[in-house]
């Protein structure tokens, strides 16, 4: 039987290998929390946010809280993750950043050994008026892509607040993954959502994202950037619907394919219901660059040298 | 160092490059001097590999036939190029960038920054991406080639679209390239470029006419040059 301690320091290290920071997840002064499989392991509190949660059947039920006007000055560690190859996780988010709260979030999930596994995420975000809310999720798989990642996001942006989400998976495989996340933005906000994927083997990407700027002179940007090789197939669909005055949106989609069987696939909608707004797409699909190839092999690096330092540019 | 002799490369039926001979002599300076549409860049291209093999000739570098040679076999030689417009690359940086191929000390790499008149501390950490200005992007591509210590290196229009500010630290690059111990080719089709060059070559529908020193040469493109319309044969 695996003891508490040995479960805390095999997920801590495998969070070490994913990059994630030990050092300030076990600092006294940063707000954390590592759950493995639906067991929290660790939980630490920082002045002006609260971290609540609850034990699931197969997960966790977190809250975190942001104080009215409260800065959080170091960034909150979250660190969910399974040891097993096999299991469920499920993962209940809900995040209230008051009126003027600003905190920055490092996420962590990791699955290094995951030969059937399925992590879900249902999260529900509601950020006040002046505030900022900076989301950094990182996973890491291992290499049998036996995992099936299922994120979920509803997120109300308030007025004149800052919304930036960024989601990385490009270590080991991606397996199959349901990215789905909407966001409502307010009156003169300011929201970014970036995925970058790296989808490898037979790896199956579903990303949606979709952002209403219903607030006058909100502002968004959707930047997906993904590479796929051997059979990975992706679908990326990213949508901005301009609702009112002055509101601006871009979607921004770049995927490579490096392999003769992959697919790549970007669906961009932009929409605009009031006279006053403006969304406008680019999306560019297909093999690397010809000239950036020439460019780097001009300089003494072979072909896949090459090819290694435009991907690892795509998805830094 | 370079020898090219008798080179042709024949497209849609019309000759791009016709007989083309040239030499570069080691840590020499030699400008290819034309209007636009004359076959210089294409040269370029031949000379390092991109894109194109010849229909005929030979391309000798150091005593070597490289014509058949790939781009990145050339480079391994010595052999590199800047292009006229430089691709661009998100997530690398400037740093990076000069660093591909050489481990560079950082004094090094802010030396060739210098060089090009673009200070470190601006540009170090930026990347080699759209943020960049055109005129930024040549300087870093001009760099870049310095930071490959090349024995020879092609510049294929690095003084076209730089303003007046920024021209002399572009010349500055070249020389400090020649001072390093590299031959330069470099192509133009601006006669105040070449006065950097120890010789320049007139070259015209695909040929080299004649080939001089700088001021001579300057004033025989001026003369005979500028009024004939230079195009490839149509």
């Amino acid at each position: 039987m695996i003891t508490i301690k040995e479960e805390y320091q095999g997920i801590v290290e495998a969070y070490g290998k994913a990059g994630g920071s030990k050092k300030a997840l076990e600092s006294r002064e940063v707000a954390s929390l590592v759950v493995h499989e639906n067991r929290v392991l660790r939980a630490n509190q920082a002045e002006g946010i609260s971290v609540k949660w609850e034990q699931l059947e197969k997960g966790v039920r977190v809250e975190l809280m942001v104080e009215e006007g409260k800065k959080i000055k170091y960034p909150v560690h979250l660190c969910f993750g399974m040891l097993p190859q096999e299991g469920l996780q499920e993962i209940v988010l809900k995040v209230n950043v008051q009126d003027g709260g600003e905190v920055s979030i490092i996420a962590h999930c990791i699955f290094p050994s995951a030969v059937n596994i399925i992590h879900k995420m249902d999260a529900n975000i509601k950020i006040g008026s002046n505030a900022k809310f900076k989301y950094h999720e990182t996973h890491y798989h291992g290499d049998s892509g036996g995992i099936k990642v299922i994120p979920k996001a509803k997120v109300e942006v308030g007025e004149k607040s800052i919304y930036h989400n960024t989601f990385s998976l490009i270590e080991g495989c991606v397996g199959t993954l349901d990215f789905n996340y909407e966001v409502f933005c307010g009156e003169k906000s300011v929201t970014e959502l970036v995925a970058k994927v790296y989808g490898k083997k037979e790896d199956d990407i579903k990303i949606s994202e979709k952002v209403n700027l219903n607030g006058r002179e909100a502002r968004s940007l959707i930047k997906s950037r993904l590479v796929l090789r051997d059979k990975a197939k992706a679908e990326v669909i990213g949508e901005t619907y301009g609702n009112a005055p002055l509101a601006r949106g871009h979607v921004d989609c770049t995927e490579i394919v490096d392999g003769e069987e992959a697919i790549a696939k970007a669906i961009p909608v932009v929409s605009v219901t009031n006279k006053e707004a403006k969304v406008t797409h680019e999306a560019a699909i297909g093999s690397i660059d010809k000239k950036q190839m020439q460019t780097l092999m001009a300089r003494g690096l072979d072909r896949e040298e090459a090819v290694k330092v435009i991907v690892k540019g795509i998805l830094k | 160092m370079l020898q090219i002799e008798n080179l042709k490369l024949i497209l849609d039926g019309k000759p791009i490059i016709d007989n083309l001979s040239l030499h570069v002599e080691k840590e020499e300076i030699l400008a290819v001097l034309g209007v636009n549409g004359t076959g210089k860049t294409t040269l370029a291209y031949l000379i390092m590999g991109v894109n194109y093999l010849p229909d005929d000739g030979k391309i000798i570098f150091e005593g070597r036939d490289i014509t058949k040679y790939s781009i990145s076999q050339r480079a391994k030689m010595g052999i590199t190029l800047a292009w006229q417009e430089p691709a661009r690359f998100e997530g690398l940086s400037i740093r990076e960038y000069l660093g591909l191929r050489n481990r560079l000390k950082m004094e090094e790499i802010e030396d060739y920054l210098w060089a090009v008149g673009l200070p470190p501390s601006q540009f170090l950490n930026r990347s080699v991406d759209a943020s960049l200005s055109g005129g930024e992007r040549k300087r870093v591509e001009l760099a870049s080639v310095l930071a490959m210590k090349p024995k020879l290196a092609i510049l294929d229009e690095v003084d076209s679209g730089i303003d007046v500010v920024s021209l002399p630290h572009i010349v500055n690059g070249i020389g400090k390239m020649k001072s390093l111990g590299s031959s330069v080719l470099l192509i133009t089709h601006s006669e105040d470029a070449v006065e950097i060059a120890d010789k320049v070559s007139v070259m015209c529908a695909g040929k080299i006419y004649k080939t001089g020193p700088p001021k001579e040469m300057c004033q025989w493109f001026k003369q005979n040059c500028q009024v004939c319309g230079h195009i490839v044969p149509g």
